[in-house]
């Protein structure tokens, strides 16, 4: 086996040195009958080069030369490529959590760059090393709120992501920790008067996503102050992290829920991506996940160290704030090297690129279907409405090696033949205008075909 | 002393990115936009961002060299043993990298319409079922984003299948061997901990267990090899104690690489377990993450899965299905970390049957031979057989002042990356060794070499121990000013 470093004279020399007859006997302490005694049932060992051709294969099943319209928390951007020159340095790929500071600093140094760029993105104080994905750290900011505040329930917007919603659900349901939710208003945003209803004494926190899982953009001020006036705290979730390029900030929340997928992470069917929690300095202490944090060696240098472990689970046990462990790092890296590539002046560029094409998007839509929403701003993602089955629009759109809008039917049925679709720097106005034209063939043939289909039913 | 491993050399000093910012440097270059501009703060109003505050402003070449000269002041896999004990840190193949960069793999969007996602599913699947085969198992999620988040989902379907029974139960039994995460899950689906004392063998004591075994208990969460690294060999009546009152056994797999290919959790009784890919199926530890915590269980279980599940349709195409009514829910967004899946399938591939078991046998090889190279020179506190790692103590240096962090930290300077300290918490000062199947004969021999140079320092020399490590870039770091008044973050100085 190519990877084993030993020859068949090491393993003899090594066996008679721990003075055993076989390997065999090393696996005495497992008793006999529970010791396989056959070969798996799995593919035979194969070269590098039949690996390769096996993957090429499933790759090909994919599909290739199809151009996306779905974002629904998952976005397609250019992944600049020093990226994955850099991550796959075994120097950072192959490294353990960095508990030995001292020969650990490269990693430690990033995450604290990587906290920093995620607070002043974000206009929160503190931000951890990194969650599973924006889900789990919406889970855990909630979880999070309940040990802040003392209180137990929480109220979740439903224009949050529909599977972040799931997730929720399954962390709370056993924490004593009642849910309940808030629709959306008219222009998509979360509904004021419903959420003023909705929130209790008890109610811990209001979580909202911005933008929205429709795109649309909350007025978070107008909320926060809401929600703090009932006591309670508001979390943002933000799915779409190059949004925070040109969209104001959500400086006042209290928590924020991140998904930093955007920021150079592949959509590699939907994971692994990249979690970050970021709130006050004055919460940190209930903050789940790693911290990376400054201090000095002996001499007085500079170096970073993993802090505040008395949080987690390695010390406090069935008391720590959360069970997470390993986390994200090679993600956040990815995400780090990105924001360093954008910084300051590109980020907005990239941001107010991707915020033209879906106004364009929205806008040509609009002449040949009903775009929701109108009356609030949005990101780069808007909800379509048809005339046609919006999976039977997507079947057509297939064939033209065009894959449209998420169908929302599934989580909205409100909303009639509705999708959710997402532009971003990499889609083209031609990919854009394809889309208008085969929407406006349906919709003129409808028109067309509809006087008849009535006089067939009369 | 003596070491032959690691000579210091030249290592290039670096700031903050932030520090070598300044305005008007970029690393970046939009296309020329093929849609009208827009106006945004006609679009947005009054949600418009104008400034990005303290973002950085560098060019491409400091970018790399930054991140290169810091990535140089890591310890890797890739310079040499990491004997990490219950981390098995092994190899990470590169060919694991080539694949999980393919296109139309590394660009699949988890919502595609499954006509052309059928070789990401096909991946789902045949990892799937080589999972259930190495575990003995009958279905598997592959949903958990990393083993403590599997630990929860297979403890949450321990709950669904006790409340469908009518009746969740109370505790968990967890040995006070386990690992920080076990009682850490088991609190956060609401279960109380109750601890299960070790034997002085380090074993689960059947006698001790069917004691406090009863109606309250739901499940015992116990590690095979556990941390002490010995195989619980009454796992069978251990097993039978619990499902004779009613209970599970859930198996935490983070020593699974002592026993693939060798023995299946699901022969010997196991009701419900997790795998750490990160740590069995090579894919990189990445500086702590991205892990991969798969959940397999028996057919009882099945109905409780994390939805969705990977199902062929009549069609013979492979879907997902939604429609689980007794599932435990989602755990995270979409279907776990697939970039994980294609690494550990690579690995599964590379070795086969027999590249499995050899490297499953390489490891306990590799823990053994340094076990008994060590032994004498360092308090072996439990001399029950060790399978994948070993456990010694720090009570022969002791008496010059010497614990397990110090002679890690004196490790260091000898080229290794130190072991496992202070764990498992039943034995005081433990040094926790797992070398792993990817060791040669020369890297281990050089390894117990640095080991007994260690020790005769800690009689002649302890303060060169305690003053450790001395080549690195810096010394031991103050973790508790750290830890007193954070700085978790840069500002600019005013």
């Amino acid at each position: 086996m190519r990877y084993l470093p030993k020859s068949p004279t090491d393993r003899a020399e090594m066996l008679r040195t721990i003075g055993v007859g076989s390997i065999d006997d090393l696996f005495a302490p497992i008793p006999a009958e529970y010791r396989l005694q056959r070969d798996l049932n799995i593919p035979r060992q194969m070269a590098e080069s039949e690996i390769v051709d096996w993957f090429q294969q499933r790759a090909r099943e994919n599909g290739e030369g199809y151009t996306t319209f779905l974002g629904a928390g998952a976005y397609n951007h250019y992944r600049p490529v020093i990226i994955d020159a850099l991550v796959s340095r075994g120097e950072f790929l192959t490294a353990y959590t960095p508990y030995q500071a001292e020969i650990s600093q490269g990693t430690l140094q990033a995450i604290f760059e990587f906290q920093s760029m995620i607070c002043e993105l974000t206009g929160m104080e503190v931000a951890n090393a990194s969650m599973y994905d924006g889900s789990t750290a919406a889970a855990e900011a909630i979880m999070m709120a309940v040990r802040v505040t003392g209180r137990s329930s929480a109220v979740v917007a439903r224009s949050v992501h529909p599977e972040y919603q799931q997730v929720i659900k399954t962390y709370a349901t056993h924490q004593g920790l009642p849910l309940s939710t808030v629709n959306f208003a008219e222009n998509g945003r979360v509904d004021r008067a419903a959420l003023e209803h909705s929130i209790t004494s008890d109610t811990a926190c209001v979580l909202i996503q911005s933008p929205n899982f429709f795109g649309t953009i909350e007025d978070v001020s107008a909320i926060a102050d809401l929600v703090h006036s009932k006591g309670a705290l508001l979390i943002v979730s933000i799915a779409e992290a190059i949004s925070l390029g040109i969209v104001k900030p959500p400086s006042d929340a209290d928590i924020v829920a991140m998904e930093a997928q955007s920021f150079g992470v592949p959509l590699g069917f939907g994971g692994p991506y990249c979690g970050v929690l970021a709130t006050r300095d004055k919460f940190v202490r209930q903050l789940p996940g790693r911290l990376a944090g400054q201090t000095t060696d002996k001499q007085g240098n500079r170096g970073f160290v993993l802090t505040l472990a008395t949080r987690e689970q390695h010390i406090r046990r069935e008391k720590a704030t959360s069970n997470i462990c390993t986390n994200q790092a090679l993600v956040a890296l990815m995400a780090n090297i990105f924001m360093t590539v954008y910084g300051r002046v590109g980020l907005r560029e990239l941001a107010k690129q991707n915020l033209a094409k879906a106004a364009y998007a929205a806008d040509h839509f609009s002449k040949e279907a009903k775009v929701l929403f109108a009356g609030a701003p949005r990101f780069h993602e808007f909800v379509v409405q048809t005339t046609e089955d919006p999976s039977v629009l997507n079947s057509r759109l297939l064939g033209h090696k065009i894959v449209g809008g998420f169908p929302l039917k599934r989580f909205y049925p409100e909303l009639g033949n509705a999708a959710l679709w997402c532009c971003t720097e990499l889609t083209s106005r031609s990919a854009i205008d394809t889309v208008c034209g085969l929407l406006s063939e349906y919709e003129e043939s409808a028109k067309t075909n509809e006087p008849r289909m009535q006089e067939v039913a009369q | 002393m003596s070491i032959t491993k690691a000579t210091r050399h030249i290592s290039q000093n670096e700031g903050l990115i932030f520090e070598k910012s300044s305005p008007g440097k970029a690393a970046w270059k939009l296309p020329p936009l093929d849609v009208p501009e827009v106006d945004a703060e006609k679009l947005l109003g009054s949600s418009v961002r104008n400034d990005l505050g303290e973002m950085p402003e560098v060019s491409e070449i400091e970018i790399i060299r930054h991140f290169t000269r810091l990535s140089t002041w890591n310890y890797a896999i890739d310079l040499g043993m990491y004997p990490l004990g219950s981390c098995t840190m092994k190899y990470n193949p590169r060919v694991n990298e080539v694949v999980v960069r393919l296109d139309r793999l590394a660009n699949a969007h988890p919502y595609a319409p499954e006509k052309i996602s059928q070789g990401a599913l096909r991946i789902l699947r045949v990892l799937s079922d080589a999972l259930i085969e190495i575990t003995g198992m009958d279905a598997i999620t592959l949903q958990p984003a990393a083993g403590a988040q599997g630990e929860m989902t297979g403890l949450l379907m321990v709950r669904a299948y006790h409340e469908s029974k009518g009746n969740a139960r109370k505790k968990i039994l967890i040995p006070d061997s386990a690992h920080g995460t076990n009682p850490a899950t088991a609190a956060m689906v609401d279960y109380a901990v109750e601890n299960l004392k070790s034997n002085e063998q380090g074993m689960v004591d059947p006698a001790a267990l069917a004691a406090q075994m009863n109606d309250d208990v739901a499940a015992l969460m116990l590690t095979n090899p556990n941390t002490l690294g010995v195989f619980e060999h009454e796992i069978a009546k251990i097993a039978d104690i619990l499902h004779a009152k009613g209970g599970l056994l859930y198996m935490d797999g983070a020593n699974m690489n002592a026993l693939v290919g060798k023995a299946r959790p699901g022969d010997f009784g196991v009701d419900v377990m997790h795998l750490n890919l990160h740590k069995t199926f090579s894919t990189p530890h990445g500086g702590g993450g991205p892990g991969s915590g798969p959940v397999a269980c028996k057919q009882i279980l099945e109905p409780f899965l994390p939805s969705p599940v990977v199902i062929t349709k009549p069609d013979g195409t492979l879907g997902f299905e939604y429609d689980r009514p007794q599932s435990v829910g989602r755990v995270r967004a979409f279907y776990g970390n697939f970039g994980m899946f294609v690494r550990a399938l690579a690995y599964i591939m590379a070795n086969g049957p027999d590249g499995l078991r050899q490297t499953t046998e390489d490891a306990v090889l590799n823990a053994n031979y340094i076990r008994k190279e060590l032994t004498g020179t360092f308090d072996l506190p439990y001399s029950t057989p060790s399978m994948h790692e070993v456990v010694f103590s720090d009570k022969l240096q002791g008496k010059n002042g010497i614990k397990t962090m110090d002679l890690a930290k004196r490790l260091i300077d000898y080229g290794f990356h130190p072991y496992t300290t202070a764990f498992p918490l039943i034995v005081p000062g433990a040094l926790m060794i797992e070398p792993t199947e990817s060791e040669s004969k020369e890297e281990l021999d050089l390894f117990v070499e640095a080991m007994k140079s260690i020790a005769r320092e800690a009689e002649n020399e302890p303060q060169t121990i305690l003053d450790a490590p001395h080549n690195t870039r810096i010394s031991r770091l103050d973790e508790t000013a750290a830890a007193r008044k954070p700085v978790l973050r840069w500002k600019r100085p005013s």
